[in-house]
């Protein structure tokens, strides 16, 4: 073999394990979720099954028959959970991003007295677990009367969100150069003018991402929903998953039937906003 | 088409003062440039100016009218800044129309004013690129472009050819020279680029930490700096400028070697001044290879050894040994010299300057 035909046949064998790599890889990541799908459609026997039952024998749609079917018939209110989530998950994340916004501009663009303190405060609050929270809140939430209310929730999960969303919107608005704000004034604009026309579409990728993690934070979380929420009135579908524990049983596959159902949202609005968070955008601005 | 006046202007952040109460007059359509080293405080002056910076003192009046809180779209001024700052997310015809969308103009005019703009500028068959479909160059003329199409009192340059390489500058220089001499309004540019500044500009602005150290044209600033900086400043290869005292009509170097004291200072100095002697390598030349300054040429000849030459094709400058340094001088019509070599050099003293090796001003009467 000369060296010619050994470094192609090296590159093919290369090439091949790069791929076994990486089907491996992503194997390990979906598993978790296609056993969840899987889980949801097949009996419980199998979902208990030792050793586990790789290639299901029968599927059926009984659990999602059922979820929906109204309480009493095995059923939750599944539409109730979900209009909670949906009005939670989605005020929420549009206020963190208000906040969000506003702050990571302050932060990027502004001089002030204690910047860096001020910055270092936000980022400590993310140290500090959820569920350490949970007690405490608990109980002025108690008195403040704004248990089992979406107010409450919302409240909660602006907090939770609005370091992170600064943070990540900081450091978009950070890479658009300053240039290009005083331009558009020197053209014409008011400083809100510039900011709407000009730096905002830049950073529009980087709000847009940071507006799915605090969706998705909000709409996954359970430790605090779980203390916070009582009723149909505010309960989030994760903690819709718990009225699938009874006593002495836990219904697996509805379970995971529920489950499919949170994960489908999540995964559409991901898959819409995921096409415009392409980077790159400011590339052109300046010199280069 | 407006004046441009700035009165005892200063900037300072907190404690730091940057720019140091400078006084300035511009003339309407008059072309001034703003140069001095990194940090000498022309940006921020301009940047003043713009409006993009607060004045911590002083007066910026253009066209006879304040403008010190004036927000910067109310001055009716346009810059072209260094970065080029395009908008890039807009194609190369919505950078150039963006000022008059903003000022809500009717799209037939704006389409009139981007096609004139780039009628002028030949960015016709790019109007539909973004800026980062562009080169260097491309960019730096729909900058220049934009600002146009504003029709401004005033036009702000801010280094706009510092990112382009040597063969584009050049270029780009004569564009903006004809561009000034088209549209005619007042320009104030700013470079550290001598060079740029003494092509372009009608008037020079020289500045060193935040003080204006000579404003004339780019002549008297060639031929008459006011200081030792301004020598040392401007004109390329700089200026010889060495330490001396005067000692009995001569010029005493540390080396202990001597030089006549040119005559027209004999009035101003007297024995025991401390001088800074300053010949421009013109003015030091291979005899036989410079150019006379004419009857009032005053040549003093001395034999020096050579140490370097850099052959530019029509010329050389030939680096020459005196009181323990090189002197540049310029060799016209050149012969070949090599390092080491004994040179006999004319040196034209009615051409040097002395300035105050104290104060570092001129000594000229």
């Amino acid at each position: 073999m000369d060296q010619n035909s050994l470094h192609r046949a090296r590159n093919k064998a290369l090439g091949i394990a790069h791929g076994v790599g990486l089907f491996l890889a992503m194997l390990v990541i979906c598993l978790p979720g296609i056993w969840i799908v899987l889980s949801s459609l097949r009996p419980t026997v199998e979902i208990m099954a030792k050793p586990p039952v790789w290639i299901p024998r029968e599927l059926s749609l009984d659990a999602y028959v059922a979820m929906f079917s109204g309480v009493g018939k095995g059923g939750i209110p599944v539409f109730d959970y979900f209009r909670n989530s949906l009005i939670i998950s989605v005020t929420s994340t549009v206020i963190a991003i208000v906040i969000g916004m506003a702050g990571g501009y302050a932060f990027a663009r502004y001089r002030f007295r204690a910047k860096s303190a001020m910055f270092l405060g936000l980022m400590l609050t993310r140290t500090v677990p959820g569920i350490a929270l949970s007690l405490p809140l608990f109980f002025v939430f108690a008195r403040l009367g704004i248990i089992d209310t979406h107010f409450g929730l919302i409240l909660v999960y602006v907090a939770l969100n609005v370091p992170f969303t600064i943070w990540l919107i900081d450091g978009f608005f950070r890479q658009v150069p300053k240039d290009l704000a005083e331009a558009a004034q020197i053209d014409g604009c008011t400083r809100w003018q510039a900011f709407w026309q000009v730096e905002f579409p830049l950073a529009g990728p980087g709000i847009a991402s940071a507006g799915i993690f605090a969706f998705l934070t909000s709409w996954n979380e359970f430790a605090l929903a779980s203390q916070l929420t009582r009723s149909i009135n505010s309960k989030t579908l994760p903690v819709g998953l718990l009225d699938y524990t009874a006593e002495f049983t836990i219904d697996w596959r509805g379970m995971c039937a529920l489950a499919v159902v949170m994960i489908i949202p999540a995964l559409t609005l991901t898959f819409i906003v995921q096409k415009h968070l392409v980077g790159g955008l400011t590339s052109g601005a300046v010199k280069g | 088409m407006a004046t441009v006046s700035l009165k005892k202007l200063t900037k300072s952040y907190g404690p730091v003062a940057v720019v140091h109460g400078i006084d300035l007059e511009v003339a309407d359509r008059e072309f001034i440039a703003l140069v001095g080293p990194s940090g000498c405080g022309k940006s921020t002056t301009l940047r003043m100016i713009a409006g993009l910076e607060d004045v911590s003192d002083g007066l910026i009046e253009i066209g006879g009218r304040k403008v010190n809180d004036l927000p910067p779209r109310s001055r009716n001024i346009s810059m072209v800044f260094q970065s080029y700052a395009l908008y890039p997310h807009m194609t190369v015809r919505e950078n150039l129309g963006f000022s008059l969308k903003i000022a809500g103009a009717a799209k037939e005019e704006m389409d009139r004013r981007v096609a004139e703009a780039s009628g002028i500028l030949g960015l016709d068959q790019l109007l539909d690129r973004r800026p980062s479909q562009l080169s260097g160059g491309q960019r730096q003329r729909v900058a220049m472009g934009r600002a146009i199409v504003r029709d401004p009192d005033v036009f702000l340059f801010d280094e706009p050819l510092s990112n382009l390489d040597a063969k584009l500058r050049t270029q780009m220089r004569t564009e903006i020279k004809k561009l000034h001499a088209k549209v005619q309004s007042t320009v104030i540019y700013v470079t550290h680029d001598q060079v740029e500044a003494m092509t372009l500009a009608d008037r020079i602005v020289i500045m060193r930490d935040g003080f204006i150290e000579q404003v004339g044209t780019p002549d008297e600033v060639f031929r008459r700096p006011q200081t030792r900086f301004v020598a040392g400043f401007i004109g390329s290869p700089p200026m010889n400028l060495h330490e001396a005292a005067v000692d009995d009509g001569q010029l005493l170097f540390a080396s202990g070697e001597r030089l006549p004291l040119p005559s027209q200072f004999k009035a101003s100095v007297g024995t025991g001044d401390k001088v800074v002697f300053g010949l421009r390598p013109d003015d030091i030349y291979p005899t036989g290879h410079g150019i006379s300054s004419g009857e009032d040429a005053d040549v003093h000849q001395m034999d020096l050894p050579v140490t370097v030459t850099e052959p530019l094709g029509n010329e050389t400058l030939v680096f020459a040994e005196f009181n323990g340094s090189d002197w540049v001088s310029r060799m016209l019509n050149p012969k070949p010299l090599r390092p080491g070599d004994r040179v006999k050099m004319s040196l034209d003293l009615s051409q040097a300057h002395l300035f105050s090796a104290e104060t570092g001003k001129t000594l000229r009467g």
